[in-house]
């Protein structure tokens, strides 16, 4: 390998930044043959149909330009509709919510616009893996916040208060929780917001998982009495209407925030794909059934892999949203790690392992149920003999 | 709750009872006699299995027939359609709204065999006016499942954030 030029170096943060726990397990399934994989974060569907009619339609009749930076305001109104109706949320199409590449876009945007060096945000964790390092990346400090199995990995407003400082400008979450499958109700997060409120802090709630809920109905955070100038509301089309690999969010929030939020966004992704935004146009008008139908799909396989692991005997509390179950598996004396990699080459199922989103999941894997229902079948009747071979744990 | 256990029948009518119970978190012996009551009742009326004659029985034909029937007195198409339902090549047949009355959808070993049909049995019938026979000629969609490259596959990374 050439030597690169003296001056050509990687920034020492970037340098140093740990690789994610998940790219050393994608780097493990790689390569290996007839793996069943519990280990996918996307929904197993193909976006619906209409939708990516609607994309081709576009692109036939040459819509392939630019839109507006803070995206195409018929689909901005259309979200504003959506929050209303489905959450209670009112939003301003014209200043309050900004389409970005995904999530993932937003969650980077609004740690920029926010944040001083220095700064901290509480992380409730575990958590998805990009959290932390959005918060660092813009010269944050990312304070992290257990949470326990014994909750049902729901945040505790006193662990919050406990870790506030003079140097605490927000708290970011995401509930129904990659990786734990966790759910917030409208009564565990009043406490939050009251702490939110006393102490003057900034919210970022992250629901890309929001229509994936099961008995019961999602809380937005911005929904609660006084929290809409607190919060800044991540959501996006990946999840709900498996539009994955299309790149497409949005988050609402204040004017003067979606206003910082744009002058970046606009400088360094211009708009989100103008496709993309099409088909999204095309979910939100005429796609309701379809997604109904898919979230139908994961209630029936979130009931069938919890069954099955309790009747394993793992002890796995009940997940009430996304598409995950985080089963403990500290009664097999393995830890996440070695029941992750010891499953895979013996039985061919990938999970992943739970100390990959965080301290606190370790003890967990995650294993997502968004494959076939002849997939799940295999794979629960490979655990089972898996968990059969392992010596018995006293 | 029925019609939730009717799709994950026409999904896979191999599904157990068990499982279906589990997934819909109601009892097993629930969902038997739901499906013992369905059975019963005609809702379902049968148990097979989605064939794709193409792929085994290349030269077996498939052809779409539009029959123009008479109506008569107080019992409209219902006489005719039910004659022309019994035969052993006929597939299905539906009385439907447009410029004819009825489509006859018939399977047969070879065209020969639909050719006949029509000449031999339907077109003769008292009371069929006209046919016109369309054969099919390549499937895209079956009930309700794409065929060939229609974007199966799961093309997903294994392991993903």
């Amino acid at each position: 390998m050439s030597r690169l030029p003296s001056r050509l170096r990687i920034n020492s943060y970037v340098a140093n930044m740990p690789p994610s726990g998940i790219r050393k397990f994608f780097d493990l399934v790689l390569g290996m043959e007839d793996v069943i994989s519990l280990g996918v974060g996307e929904p197993d569907f193909p976006t619906p149909w209409r939708m990516c009619d609607a994309a081709v339609d576009c692109m036939q009749r040459g819509y392939t330009s630019y839109t507006s930076n803070l995206g195409m305001l018929p689909l901005r109104s259309a979200i504003a509709d959506y929050l209303r109706a489905e959450f209670g949320v009112s939003y301003d199409p014209e200043t309050e919510i900004l389409v970005t590449n995904g999530v993932s876009e937003a969650l980077d945007l609004v740690m920029r616009a926010l944040l001083e060096p220095g700064d901290e945000v509480l992380v409730a964790e575990p958590c998805y893996v990009a959290y932390a390092a959005c918060v660092e990346l813009a010269g944050g400090r990312a304070v992290m916040i257990r949470t326990r199995a014994e909750d049902e990995f729901k945040l505790r407003a006193d662990d919050v208060e406990a870790a506030i400082t003079d140097r605490t400008r927000g708290i970011l979450f995401g509930y129904p929780n990659n990786p734990t499958g966790a759910v917030m109700t409208r009564e565990d997060l009043q406490p939050i917001a009251e702490v939110v409120a006393r102490y003057g802090l900034v919210c970022i709630s992250d629901e890309i998982y929001a229509h994936l809920t099961y008995n019961g109905t999602h809380t937005c955070f911005a929904s609660l009495p006084g929290m809409k100038e607190h919060t800044v509301l991540l959501n996006g089309f990946s999840k709900a209407y498996a539009m994955t690999g299309w790149r497409l969010g949005y988050a609402c929030a204040p004017a003067p925030v979606i206003e910082a939020m744009n002058r970046i966004h606009a400088y360094t992704a211009l708009c989100a794909p103008i496709l993309a935004q099409f088909a999204a146009l095309e979910g939100l008008r005429q796609c309701r059934p379809e997604r109904d139908a898919m979230i139908e799909s994961y209630d029936q396989r979130r009931r069938y892999v919890l069954a099955a692991l309790k009747e394993m005997g793992l002890d796995c509390f009940e997940p009430k949203g996304a598409f995950y179950v985080f089963p403990s598996v500290r009664s097999t004396g393995l830890d996440s790690e070695e029941f992750a990699e010891r499953l895979l080459n013996s039985q061919k199922v990938a999970v992943v392992p739970g100390n990959a989103f965080g301290a606190s999941g370790a003890g967990h894997v995650r294993c997502c149920y968004a494959t076939s229902m002849e997939n799940l079948r295999a794979a629960m009747e490979r655990l089972a003999a898996f968990l059969d071979s392992l010596p018995r744990q006293v | 709750m029925l019609e939730r256990i009717l799709r994950i029948l026409e999904e896979d009518c191999r599904t157990t009872p068990k499982e279906i119970a589990t997934r819909l978190g109601i009892e097993e012996a629930e969902v038997q006699r739901l499906i013992a009551e369905a059975d019963k009742q005609g809702v379902i009326m049968g148990y097979g299995a989605i064939v794709n004659w193409a792929a085994v029985a290349p030269e077996r034909v498939f052809a779409f027939i539009s029959v123009s029937a008479q109506p008569e007195r107080d019992i409209g198409f219902d006489d005719i359609a039910n004659r022309i339902a019994r035969f052993p090549e006929v597939h299905s047949v539906y009385l439907v709204s447009g410029t004819h009355d009825l489509t006859v959808v018939v399977e047969a070993e070879d065209f020969r065999e639909v050719a006949a049909f029509v000449a031999e049995k339907l077109a003769p019938l008292p009371g069929v006016r006209s046919t016109a026979t369309s054969f099919v000629l390549k499937i895209y969609k079956l009930e309700g499942r794409l065929m060939g490259d229609g974007g199966e596959g799961d093309r997903r990374l294994a392991v993903s954030p």
